[in-house]
């Protein structure tokens, strides 16, 4: 098992060192000519007009942390999931009561309207 | 043929005796590491040339043209003309981008599709890591794309950019729900998340038949997670030129097409492993029948690219938070029901529970979504 880490970290390192290398050996070979109009922010030929990093709407930031709670919600379900053929019918009335909140809150977000995107 | 069945674990166990009458068995072990990645690196390599070819071929015949058949026969060594094509491109960087973001996204988006092709079980005995949390590895490793997606974005300081990585970002982290809680009943019926202990316990039956309704959602948010066709938006070319990677060109742009078209390939895979019993399967090698499995879930996925129009961007939220994440729960808690009230029973009244449950689901889908339309059509009428 812990060979298996080792790779991964092996495996992280190489990861990172292919396409550096990818793109070190396109630095050698491409050609390079940038001028001031090939370098401006591609809009189809327009100028590109006021500020791009604008702030986002808060219902943006909502949608993130609803995914925020099933997320997590689903890493707990999984310690239960994989230790299921163990426990029996305990374990699925003890979910049936965790997944019944849950999806309580769900509904609520979703009577709210915090589900619709605009 | 027992001998083409254990081909490549053989091979590998030959090399590392081998090396181990010269070498102290760590330095065997470590050279043993650096030749499996350089493996898994060129298999890579060989499945991004193999599949663009493929996909373009293949949607060039729905659309009933040849595609490329001008590079070799059939068009096969186009790869070839598009990696020269990559490498002598001129590499362009906004004088507006941050440069930093700008060059940090094609190296992190790349990172994660070979993390995760560690853990994949090509056939019986070849899997470079066998992870005892598998399938958890796999959903955490793969969420690191979101992140380098919406630094490409941002860095480029385009409106486009920044819009299609906004996109990728909401549309990813919603389908992951859906993704994860539809992969739980394979977890629930195996008891392990190791993928080789999953593909173990398919031996007498593929969990397709005992999760139809799972691999479904499954399927359609993994086509939603690695952001391909009918569920494009982020690089809606009508709407948004090429979303994130609209100021990337040459190499860069390349690293995104090839994490892209890997992420695509290892879905489909884990597809395979998760539903269609992984390497199992009669008298062919095992690694023939993995290759077969992801290929033809594959070739679906270049089939719905072919056939289907793009989503709109609330359709495309709304079907993952109010379809198929109340679907998922439910399959799971009646998946959950009928496992326990066949426990002991044997594998048919399981696979027959499953099957009458999933039919079950479908069954009242379709009645309350019959039930919505009506009264969604009085309110109309009325107004």
């Amino acid at each position: 098992m812990l060979s298996d880490y080792a790779f991964l970290g092996l495996l992280l390192i190489a990861a990172i060192l292919f396409p550096l290398a990818a793109m070190f050996m396109a630095f050698l070979i491409r050609p390079k000519k940038p001028g001031p109009t090939k370098k401006s922010t591609y809009e189809c030929g327009l100028e590109t007009i006021g500020e791009t990093w604008v702030r986002f709407r808060v219902q943006y930031y909502i949608y993130a942390l609803v995914f925020v709670i099933f997320d997590i919600e689903t890493v707990f379900l999984y310690p239960w999931a994989v230790a299921y053929n163990q426990l029996g019918l305990f374990a699925l009335v003890e979910m049936f009561i965790f997944l019944g909140i849950l999806v309580g809150g769900l509904l609520y977000a979703w009577r709210k309207g915090v589900l619709e995107w605009f | 043929m027992p001998f083409l069945n254990d081909l490549f674990v053989n091979l590998s166990y030959w090399i590392h005796g081998f090396l181990a009458r010269f070498l102290p068995l760590w330095a065997a072990d470590l050279i043993m590491m650096l030749l499996t990645i350089a493996c898994l690196i060129v298999f890579a390599l060989i499945t991004i040339m193999f599949i663009n070819w493929l996909e373009r071929k293949v949607i060039g015949r729905f659309q009933d043209r040849y595609g490329p058949n001008r590079v070799g026969p059939l068009g096969i060594l186009q790869f070839v003309a598009d990696a020269i094509k990559m490498f002598t491109k001129e590499d362009i960087t906004p004088a507006n981008a941050d440069r930093v973001i700008f060059n940090l996204a094609p190296v992190m988006v790349v990172v994660p599709t070979f993390l995760i092709l560690a853990v994949l079980p090509f056939g019986r005995g070849m899997v470079a890591a066998d992870l005892n949390i598998g399938f958890l590895y796999i959903v955490a490793i793969s969420s690191l794309t979101t992140i380098a997606i919406l630094l490409a974005g941002w860095g480029s300081r385009n409106k486009y950019s920044l819009l299609g990585g906004m996109r990728v970002v909401a549309q990813m982290i919603s389908y992951e729900v859906p993704m994860v809680l539809s992969a739980l009943g394979v977890i629930m019926l195996t008891g392990s998340l190791s993928l080789v202990s999953i593909v173990e316990g398919q031996s007498r039956v593929p969990f397709i038949l005992l999760q139809p309704l799972g691999f479904l959602i499954y399927f359609i948010s993994a086509i939603a997670e690695v952001n391909r066709a009918p569920f494009d938006l982020p690089e809606a070319e009508s709407e948004i030129i090429a979303g994130y990677h609209t100021e990337y060109s040459g190499m860069k742009y390349a690293m995104f097409l090839l994490a892209e078209y890997i992420n695509a390939f290892i879905v489909a895979a884990i597809a395979a492993t998760l539903f269609l019993g992984g390497w199992q399967g009669p008298s062919l090698p095992p690694y023939v029948w993995f290759f077969l499995k992801a290929y033809a879930i594959y070739f679906v996925l270049m089939w719905l690219r072919g056939t289907l129009p793009r989503l709109r961007i609330d359709q495309l939220m709304g079907l993952a938070w109010k379809f198929l994440v109340p679907l998922a729960l439910v399959n799971l808690l009646v998946m959950g029901l009928v496992a326990t009230l066949t426990q002991g029973k044997g594998l048919f009244p399981l696979v027959l529970a499953s099957l009458v449950a999933n039919g079950l689901i479908v069954a009242a889908v379709v009645i309350i979504y019959a039930f919505a339309m009506r009264r969604r059509r009085q309110v109309e009428v009325a107004a």
